[in-house]
């Protein structure tokens, strides 16, 4: 008995061991990176999620020899999410980007079940040994826009269309009031948060309805054109979120924020490829070039584009920051004192808006 | 409270109502021949796309209308022949035609993302489209004017014309409208095809009224309003009318407030209410003595001869 076990055993092991070039090509052949993308709208929504595909795009242009990409559209911000990025895990990929401040706590329950693959949560603050998160800082741009806006407006009351009342978005809402209200002291926004980010219908009568209320340059918090195609119709200004928008708006379109995913999916992906990957916590800006303002629409004076690059200029050589005191909340306390300045740790978990402020929340 | 200003919000009523009323007009026909259709969102948004498509090929968005309405009941096609030939379970096979209809759009819209078209959206003469009082009778699309008009039309067609009453017959009792010799299965097909008509110019009013461009599932859900509507209005037809408007109410009021800084209700709540409603009317229907709910006898039954 020991004898034929011992035969089998010596069998399984050549076996085994014939087989064992063959794993090793299998491998080879699939050497390169799986990466993976959770996206929140469709790729097509021409604003977030249509700004992390080009990313995405990015990043299978340089290094398409070593990587291979692969996405999920349209995944709901609940417990929903949570099989879709296990699914992703399970096909092998071995970096997931999560792309929308929702999915936090699902892509944290996932990484635990697989601490081999790395994960990639965007706009959140939860991190671990294979969790890392990035952001944007979106408002630099949001500075931008509020300076135009704050040139641009003949009423002096500025319309936002937000989403949620996330870190974000509170963010963006500051800066453009704090950025007008340096052109235009009385300036005020008018806040309207629709509870969705993509929502043609609602975010088209959310715009009129801003529009009614003395509007006349409103900016979007949400990811599709359809405001700027209501103000075209209007005659008013407003601005593109995530993307180059003034196809759908020639006329009103003044500006765009853009959003570039690319070179940190490129340097991330990278890390994977060399092994070097840790968890971080990024958060970059106009300087390293992923906030970048769109060509200025002609109707903008030149004065103002000049205000506007000349805040885009202090933003790359850090000379600038809306975020600097004194600054008073709605209610009129002092939050930041003068000659202070907000530290990025109180931007990521900012909840009150500023003096100016119009809002239901 | 200027007149200006309750002519802009009265405008926002129409164009959040117009979709849900048309969607809504539809489904009530089908429902009233027995058939529950579930795939109104899946019908919208083939309309929504098959109308843009055809106006950006065509320029001409009277055309786009025709296709918006094509294409819509093309898709409920599908699901006609399911529940009537094959005897498919009705509430299954809706909810399979609305999740079929939002990745066929898709695909369909992939060549036509980024693509414009001038919004269709005034019919009379300038001088009344765009005058600042009169415009809030004559400065609308075409499809406003339209879904107003179907709204009598319909009630007319179901109350006092023989296809009406042999329509609601098939709804109310197939076995006996068979055996008067009437086509149940064929009176089925024609109510299905008109519902798929009506959704497909309902999510062509998105596509090139409101925000004259395609996106993947831009009706967001407004085919699940436009179910809630029906039956809110407990198959009438002027309730609908009603409803529909109280609907579009809500919706502007639940954004007029926000922008106006009221915080006296959740946000999540005024979302929630054309569902709320919905449920306290079929509530208080059922609480009625004596009364049953309206609903077509036969609603959701499959029918075998």
């Amino acid at each position: 008995m020991t004898k034929i076990t011992r035969r089998k055993l010596m069998q399984t092991a050549g076996v085994a061991a014939a087989a064992l070039p063959l794993l090793g090509r299998t491998a080879f052949a699939e050497d390169k990176v799986k990466v993976g993308f959770i996206f929140l709208g469709p790729i097509g929504d021409y604003g977030w999620t249509w700004a992390h595909n080009k990313g995405r795009l990015a990043l299978e242009s340089a290094l398409g020899d070593k990587v291979e990409t692969v996405y999920v559209e349209n995944v709901p911000e609940d417990a929903s999410a949570t099989p879709i990025i296990r699914d992703l895990a399970n096909q092998g990929c071995k970096l997931i980007f999560t792309t929308s401040y929702g999915y936090m706590d699902q892509t944290i329950e996932v990484a635990k079940e697989f601490p081999d693959v790395m994960f990639e949560h965007c706009t959140g603050f939860k991190r671990a040994d294979n969790v890392a998160t990035y952001n944007s800082k979106f408002h630099e741009g949001r500075a931008v826009l509020g300076t135009i806006a704050g040139k641009m407006s003949k009423t002096g009351t500025l319309g936002y269309l937000g989403s949620f009342k996330v870190p974000e978005v509170v963010l963006g809402v500051n800066s453009f009031a704090l950025a007008a209200q340096k052109q235009n002291p009385d300036a005020k926004v008018k806040l309207v948060m629709i509870d969705s980010w993509f929502d043609p219908p609602k975010e088209a009568a959310a715009t009129e309805t801003l529009v009614n209320l003395g509007c006349d340059v409103v900016t979007t918090h949400t990811d599709s054109p359809g405001p700027l195609q209501i103000l075209e119709q209007r005659g008013l200004y407003g601005f593109g979120q995530g993307a180059d928008m003034s196809a759908f708006a020639p006329n009103a379109h003044l500006t765009a924020i853009e959003d570039i995913w690319g070179p940190y999916y490129i340097e991330r992906a990278q890390a994977i490829v060399d092994g070097t990957w840790k968890s971080a916590d990024t958060w970059d800006g106009m300087k390293e070039g992923t906030v970048v303002i769109s060509p200025y629409n002609p109707v903008v004076p030149e004065d103002v584009q000049k205000m506007a690059d000349e805040i885009q200029a202090g933003y790359k050589d850090g000379t600038y920051d809306i975020f600097t005191g004194p600054i008073y909340d709605q209610d009129g306390t002092l939050k930041v004192k003068d000659g202070e300045v907000m530290t990025l740790e109180q931007l990521a978990t900012i909840d009150w808006f500023v003096k100016g402020v119009e809002s239901a929340a | 409270m200027s007149i200006d200003f309750i002519i802009a919000a009265i405008i926002t009523v129409v164009g959040l109502t117009t979709p849900i009323l048309l969607a809504g007009l539809g489904e009530l026909v089908v429902e009233k021949a027995g058939v529950l259709n579930l795939g109104v969102e899946g019908m919208m948004l083939m309309g929504a796309i098959s109308g843009f498509g055809v106006t950006v090929m065509t320029f001409n968005p009277w055309l786009g209308v025709l296709g918006a309405a094509v294409g819509g009941s093309a898709s409920s096609m599908i699901f006609a022949f399911l529940v009537l030939q094959l005897n498919s379970n009705q509430v299954a096979t809706g909810l399979a035609l609305t999740i079929f209809g939002t990745g066929l759009s898709s695909l369909i819209g992939l060549s036509f993302v980024g693509r414009i078209v001038a919004p269709f959206n005034t019919f009379f003469p300038a001088s009344l489209a765009r005058d600042p009082i009169l415009k809030v009778f004559f400065g609308y699309s075409p499809l406003v004017y339209f879904a107003l008009i179907m709204v009598p039309l319909v009630a007319w067609f179901l109350k006092s014309t023989r296809g009406g009453l042999i329509l609601r017959a098939v709804g109310e009792n197939d076995h006996s409208a068979h055996s008067l010799g009437y086509s149940v299965i064929g009176v089925r097909y024609a109510a299905i095809a008109f519902g798929g008509a009506m959704a497909g110019i309902g999510g062509a009013y998105f596509s090139m009224v409101i925000t004259p461009m395609w996106a993947e599932r831009m009706t967001a859900g407004r085919g699940w309003i436009a179910l809630a509507l029906v039956v809110f209005a407990s198959w009438r037809t002027g309730r609908l009318l009603v409803g529909a408007y109280f609907f579009g109410i809500l919706m502007a009021l639940e954004l007029y407030a926000k922008a106006a800084g009221f915080s006296f209700m959740p946000s999540q709540f005024w979302a929630a209410m054309p569902y709320l409603m919905t449920v306290i009317v079929l509530a208080l229907i059922s609480a009625r003595k004596g009364a049953a709910t309206n609903a077509p006898a036969c609603l959701g039954k499959p029918f075998t001869a």
